[in-house]
């Protein structure tokens, strides 16, 4: 197939028979087809990248025990709230004391990086983040804003996940409301 | 007058090079291949900057999706006695073909009681029972199927290879965090305060 014979058709003058001299190259292109149609094959069904684990550590919920809480200064808590359409609301210390801010994922870092600095600035103590995700929230949310946390370094501790619907004031839920993200 | 003469050149190449290069690509895939699993809840998993790869063995996958929750049990060993256990903890038992079967089926989600349909089946029909049920049941007591389910593999994982069994949640990066929280509450309600989320690489910011 891939050989033409280029050869002028050898002249048939001499009487003799001669036995041909058999050529030792073989064809390889359908061995060389096979070998790229499996590797393709191998290609399309393996995954190579790996994916990757984003590890969680959540306090311990003991239902008998409920006063094992941590109590953190308000100066230096910020607490997110996760609503939906992809939409974060924060304020630092106590809720309705603060104007809570209403931001998008794209801004959030800047927000990050600033309540640090002045938390630092202020109490000489390291910022604590709370995260609360709420119902309108999806997961991918809660995964980035996770993300967000471990990228600008906030909290060197866990940060606090408080998922429980239960917890979320009164407050914070007419805050979100009036905002349209919950 | 001499006429430059051309000569006729054979047009056949060196293949031998080329088979070389394959065979010794098609070696490398076949040996680092590991078939990937069909995803019976087409997952999207959301993207992060973290570097830590998820582990290859002593993990179970809760995958989420559309308000269902499949698991899988990774490594045949601890899959196929933690079913055992899951059988004498439900007062029923498996034969040892059906323990096999179950053995290399990747991410399951029918109720307990269907398990047996699922695992006699064959792909068209798991799909079928996967469809009509509404995956693991999560109900969030102590007798909640889910719970039980993670409850029997981390004991098997311990029996078997003597350490913890991780955890890890793949979630669907739409899927609403209620859903989520349901099964972070199954976890927590064994203590298991530590699992990981699963997410795709993204380029670090």
């Amino acid at each position: 197939m891939a050989e033409l014979d280029s050869s002028g058709g050898g002249g048939g003058k001499g009487g003799k028979v001669r036995s041909k001299k058999q050529s030792t190259r073989v064809d390889l292109t359908a061995m060389v087809d096979l070998a790229f149609l499996l590797i393709t094959f191998f290609m399309l069904t393996t995954s190579l990248s790996k994916p990757l684990a984003m590890d969680i550590a959540k306090p311990d919920k003991d239902e008998n025990n409920t006063d094992n809480k941590l109590e953190v200064k308000q100066s230096q808590t910020m607490t997110i709230l996760l609503g939906k359409n992809d939409k974060i609301m924060w304020y630092m210390g106590e809720p309705g004391k603060s104007q809570p801010t209403i931001e998008g994922f794209a801004d959030i870092e800047k927000s990050l990086l600033d309540n640090k600095a002045k938390v630092k600035a202020a109490t000489g103590k390291d910022i604590m983040v709370i995260v609360r995700p709420t119902d309108g929230a999806t997961y991918k949310n809660f995964v980035d804003i996770m993300d967000w946390l471990s990228i600008t370094k906030t909290n060197l501790t866990a940060p606090a996940v408080d998922d429980d619907p239960k917890n979320l004031l009164d407050i914070e839920r007419d805050l979100m409301k009036k905002e349209g993200i919950l | 007058m001499g006429r430059i003469k051309v000569p006729r050149k054979s047009t056949s190449i060196d293949m031998t090079a080329m088979c070389d290069v394959s065979f010794l690509l098609l070696t490398f895939f076949i040996l680092t291949a590991t078939a990937r699993q069909p995803d019976p809840l087409s997952i999207v998993t959301p993207s992060s900057t973290v570097q830590f790869k998820v582990p290859d063995k002593d993990l179970s996958i809760l995958s989420i999706g559309k308000g269902k929750v499949f698991m899988e049990i990774i490594g045949r060993d601890v899959k196929i006695l933690t079913l055992q256990k899951m059988a004498s903890l439900y007062g029923t038992s498996f034969s040892n073909e059906e323990a096999i079967r179950f053995g290399v089926i990747g991410a399951f989600g029918v109720p307990f009681n269907q398990l047996k349909n699922y695992i006699n089946a064959n792909a068209d029909q798991r799909t079928n029972l996967e469809k009509q049920f509404n995956g693991i049941p999560t109900d969030s007591t102590r007798n909640g199927e889910l719970y039980r389910w993670v409850e029997q593999s981390r004991r098997a994982t311990a029996e078997l290879h003597n350490t913890e069994m991780r955890i890890s949640i793949k979630g669907d990066a739409n899927e609403q965090y209620p859903t989520v929280r349901k099964i972070v509450d199954v976890l927590q309600r064994q203590s298991l305060n530590k699992f990981s989320l699963i997410t795709s690489a993204e380029a670090s910011k």
